[in-house]
């Protein structure tokens, strides 16, 4: 074991900085991959960044007065804002440079939210942040409900899923809605960068990041957090998950830039769901026939993405 | 030195912003701020004010973009009414627990429902308690001026606290009057750019807006309460030292005709002139009747408020807000804390006027005083109703 860490060591300082901005001694859960995702993204904007963070499980983990997690600076306002805030911080660091009162600098501007605070509360503020045109990288950590507040459904959780407002009854089998497609929406407003990642694939991850924070204008970066504690799955099981979500392709990786699609894992042959659900507490009371008809709809979702790609990428 | 033009008071303000230098506007339309936001942006893109202009989708956002710009070190200004400040009012508490100095002007408008956009002070009143600085204004004088005053208050180091200008929907908002400008130069010298103490950069990175655990959060909320506490002082300096530079002195109440007023009426925001022609009716009819204008809402200025009525045996309150189910209207509430303390104290009568837009006329002012005498007992009543 420790010879293998060694040589993780060796592999991994080569290839992406050791310097961490979102730092250890936070609270979160243990095997909370939203907070792995938080770190790798925090590792790759590096230390010219600025952090407008919405309330959440990594805002409630990371600054518990008096102490932070954060070595860059970093600001949280409310839920629903995030995108505004960094809007306000973006365009005031413009204002100052232009004014002769900063010195001129690249600064990046990030937002983060969870998935409810960027599909349903934050939805507003997001578009209009988009819209707007304000340079900056939003990030939404999705772990697929409202976990700070003691899992709630979202938008974005899952067909399925039992939660604590979505409970699997004896009539209602969990979530009856189909998880809200975030990066299609925010592709809507044609911005020039729009991704997903997982914190399982960490170098992919990290790249989009990179890409998002180069990219003049807005950028949207969707992480699939997973979140053991809501998805009642074993801590150990976290990684795994994160590779089961992108081989069954419930959650496919893909970007989009400048309009053109590109799937950045492209499975020959999907595994099936199953797979995916049937260690997660979450899904455990599915039949064979929900299974099925999640297994429909992964396959027509993921035909759709394939002929976008293909359509978005015609000479 | 300076000159003096006619001028909607709304332009006015626009102007005096651009002449503030502000480095972010970030407001969402609603009446009747709108003609202080559609000047600003054609300054903005006239080159003439170099800011950012920042179109928002709601008044939520307008607030939250406020506390972005603010804690990046830039000068801030936003402008609301009415439903527009209720929704963003969950913002409105957070940047001022987050000490992040801006500028607000609350052109005041009612609240739904029944919808009105007409005037009264229902919107301001549902954030008295937000921990903002809070003046009402009289006149497109003192609007203009308190754009300066205002920014200088809020980023003073002593301070840092936002600031909020109640001014009334169309009854100034809209109207035209003689402003006397200020060059550019009294500007520059009164009010410095703005040097926040801590500012998002990467420079010296900062946590903002951390989570308060039990353990802290009563001392975070008490360290607030103290700073609003001093905070007295610097504005009164605010206001003398723009009194040395300008002539035009401003103080936390004004007072006019009360000595030796047996009765005094209570008023906030441009209702004072309406009132004042009233008392000069009266006091042409030897009723010895003096009025006492609030122009700081917050921080209260409670020992000047009982001094400027201690001759008074009836004190008649003008609220522009209902409170339901209370003593009466927010102000009437605020002056018998005032003058509770005190071993002899004047009756208080409370009238809630102008609602919604209703019109005041300097003849209610007699007849409401004429009420109150004959009326005994401390109560309220709305003013005006058509039966
Ligand atoms: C206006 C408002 N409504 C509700 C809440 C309560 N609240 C705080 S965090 C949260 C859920 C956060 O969920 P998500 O954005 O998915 O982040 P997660 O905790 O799952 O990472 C809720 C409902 C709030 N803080 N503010
Ligand atoms: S509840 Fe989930 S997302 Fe929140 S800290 Fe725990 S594991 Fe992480
Ligand atoms: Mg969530």
């Amino acid at each position: 074991m420790d010879e293998y860490l060694d040589r993780l060591n060796i592999y991994a300082s080569r290839l992406v900085s050791q310097k961490e901005y979102f730092v250890p001694g936070h609270r979160a859960c243990q095997g909370c991959a939203e907070a792995l995702a938080l770190r790798l993204v925090a590792k790759t904007l590096g230390r010219n960044n600025i952090v407008a963070c919405a309330t959440g499980c990594m805002e409630i983990v990371s600054s518990p007065l008096p102490l932070t997690s954060w070595k860059v600076p970093w600001i949280h306002v409310a839920f629903e804002n995030a995108a505004a805030v960094a809007s306000g911080i973006e365009s005031g660091l413009k204002a100052l440079m232009r004014k002769g009162r900063l010195p001129r600098q690249k600064i990046n501007v990030m937002a983060m939210a969870g998935d409810g605070g960027t599909s349903d509360i934050g939805l507003q503020a997001l578009s209009g942040a988009l819209e707007r045109g304000h340079n900056m990288v939003y990030v939404c950590f999705d772990n697929e409900a409202y976990m700070n507040t003691g899992i709630q459904r979202s938008s974005s959780t899952p067909f399925g899923a039992s939660t604590t407002t979505s409970p699997a009854g004896k009539v209602v089998p969990g979530q009856v809605t189909w998880k809200k497609n975030m990066p299609e929406i925010t592709a809507a407003h044609n911005i020039p960068y729009v991704a997903t990642a997982c914190s399982s694939y960490p170098f992919d991850l990290m790249e989009k990041v990179k890409k998002a924070a180069d990219i003049e204008g807005p950028a949207y970066v969707h992480i699939l957090s997973i979140c053991p504690t809501g998805w009642r799955i074993p801590p150990q099981l976290a990684i795994h998950a994160g590779r089961m979500a992108i081989e069954t392709g419930m959650f496919p990786l893909y970007e989009v830039e400048r309009g053109k699609y590109r799937l950045n894992i492209d499975l020959p042959e999907l595994r099936p769901v199953e797979e995916y659900l049937r260690f997660q507490g979450r899904f455990r009371h599915l039949t064979p026939e929900l299974i099925e008809k999640i297994q429909q709809r992964v396959r027509e979702e993921y035909e759709k993405l394939k002929r976008k790609v293909e359509m978005t990428n015609e000479d | 030195m300076a000159t003096r033009v006619g001028m909607e008071v709304s332009i006015a303000a626009a102007e005096a912003v651009k002449q503030a230098n502000a480095d972010i506007i970030a407001a969402y339309p609603i009446t009747p701020q709108t003609h202080i936001v559609e000047h600003l942006s054609e300054l903005v893109n006239d080159g003439e004010l170099d800011a950012e202009f920042i179109p928002v989708e709601s008044e939520h956002s307008a607030m939250s973009v406020c506390a972005g710009s603010s804690a990046a070190g830039a000068r801030t200004f936003t402008c609301t009414s009415s439903q527009g400040l209720i929704l963003m009012s969950e913002i409105v508490y957070a940047v001022a627990s987050l000490r992040l100095p801006m500028l607000m002007i609350l052109a005041n408008r009612s609240l739904n429902s029944p919808l009105s956009i007409w005037n009264d002070h229902s919107d301001v009143m549902s954030v008295r308690d937000c921990g903002w600085i809070q003046v009402f204004m009289e006149n497109g004088q003192e609007v203009y001026d308190h754009v300066f005053i205002g920014f200088r208050v809020a980023e003073d180091r002593n301070v840092i606290i936002p600031f909020m200008m109640n001014i009334d929907g169309f009854m100034l908002t809209h109207v035209i009057e003689p402003i006397g400008l200020l060059e550019q130069e009294v500007v520059d010298r009164y009010l410095p750019p703005f040097q926040p103490l801590y500012r998002l950069h990467p420079n010296n990175p900062v946590t903002m807006g951390a989570f308060g655990p039990p353990i802290l959060f009563t001392e975070a909320k008490k360290a607030q309460d103290e700073a609003f506490n001093k905070t007295m002082p610097h504005i009164i300096k605010a206001w003398q030292e723009f009194g040395d530079l300008t002539g035009r002195y401003y103080h936390p109440i004004e007072t006019y005709r009360t000595d030796e007023a047996k009765i005094v009426i209570i008023t906030q925001g441009s209702l004072g002139e309406t009132a004042s022609i009233g008392i000069d009716m009266m006091r042409e009819e030897k009723e010895p009747v003096g009025l006492v204008k609030i122009r700081l809402w917050r921080p209260f200025p409670f020992a000047e408020l009982r001094e400027a009525v201690k001759e008074a045996e009836l004190v008649v309150v003008m609220d522009r807000a209902i409170s339901y189910g209370g003593p009466g209207g927010p102000l009437a509430g605020e002056v018998r804390s005032a003058l509770y303390p005190q071993e002899s104290r004047p009756r208080v009568a409370n009238f809630i006027i102008g609602l919604g837009g209703r019109d005041v006329a300097p003849e209610d002012f007699v007849q409401m005083v004429q009420q109150a005498k004959a009326q005994p007992g401390e109560w309220y009543e709305i003013y005006g109703v058509r039966e």
